[in-house]
């Protein structure tokens, strides 16, 4: 693990609310130039930290309206195995998310679809035929926020 | 309002938000003129917002990651209200989702190591206002995470 300052989690903090902005401009914000605004970036990448991006869409917009949570427990552990319900799972375009999780539930999944009839669909169809699946509890999003997180 | 062009420079791009709109371009088949107006006016539009960098909290040296479940007392009407502010002013919370279901929200929450966690839980989760309930899933691995639609 990489020892970080102040200023490393400045700029962390700047990209993860906006990653297109430049080293130079980000330079300007912290106070470095730009090669050295760029080193630090370049440095936090290398070390994993910064990880890709994310892109936020309109999915409503794109004709995904409904999005939703499901907690699933296998019913089956140990006759099937969790390689094959990972397999299965993750192959369905509608499945966005997959977590491996400890609980009241084995995974945690997030689903899209274009509306409620959709997503009885994709639940009936597809989750519901999973190797194992047992019992499974759906939450239907509201809202998403996400944080800073612990920068300082 | 989205035609076929649109479609696919979308779905390259919820692939893989990284991308140069050069190598975009490329791969969704048009011209990178083509590809900067539409992504453009996709923008102006609001259906592409934000790109955020992703921080992989457990390179940060955040081992501990837990889903916390919540059901809130819904008798009082300023209850989602307040406690999501409180929830706001932890800094280890690092998303925060409504739901409808039998869940009202959910806070992702990190932590170096388990003993921290019971830290933050008792200080800074048990005290937030208007809890009925509350159900935690420890992360175990993360098999899936794409923003990909089937478009």
């Amino acid at each position: 693990m990489i020892d970080l300052d102040d200023i490393d989690r400045a700029l962390l903090r700047a990209l993860s609310a906006d990653a297109t902005e430049s080293a130079g401009a980000l330079g300007r914000r912290f106070g470095l130039s730009q090669p050295a605004a760029w080193r630090r970036v370049r440095r936090l990448e290398e070390a994993g930290i910064l990880a890709g991006r994310r892109v936020t869409v309109d999915r409503a917009a794109l004709g995904f309206g409904v999005t939703v949570f499901l907690g699933v427990k296998l019913a089956t552990k140990g006759r099937v195995s969790l390689e094959d319900f990972e397999r299965a799972v993750t192959a369905i375009p509608e499945v966005q998310v997959v977590q491996h999780v400890l609980g009241l539930f084995d995974y945690r999944l997030r689903v899209v679809a274009r509306d409620i009839a959709d997503f009885e669909r994709v639940l009936r169809r597809r989750i519901m035929t999973l190797p194992g699946v047992g019992q499974v509890e759906a939450n239907v999003l509201l809202s998403e926020e996400r944080r800073p997180g612990p920068l300082g | 309002m989205l035609d076929d062009t649109d479609r696919r420079i979308l779905r390259q791009l919820l692939a893989e938000p990284a991308l140069a709109t050069a190598e975009l371009a490329a791969r969704a088949g048009v011209t990178a003129a083509t590809c900067w107006r539409r992504l453009e006016r996709l923008e102006a539009a609001g259906v592409i917002g934000a790109r955020a960098a992703v921080i992989d909290w457990r390179r940060m040296g955040y081992e501990v990651e837990v889903s916390l479940r919540f059901t809130l007392d819904k008798t009082d009407p300023r209850a989602f209200d307040e406690f999501l502010d409180g929830a706001r002013g932890v800094p280890e919370v690092v998303s925060i989702e409504t739901f409808l279901g039998r869940v009202d929200v959910r806070l992702t929450v990190i932590a170096r190591d388990m003993k921290q966690y019971q830290e933050i839980y008792r200080r800074r989760i048990l005290t937030l206002p208007h809890i009925a309930d509350i159900e935690a899933l420890m992360l175990v691995a993360t098999i899936k995470d794409e923003g990909a639609l089937p478009l």
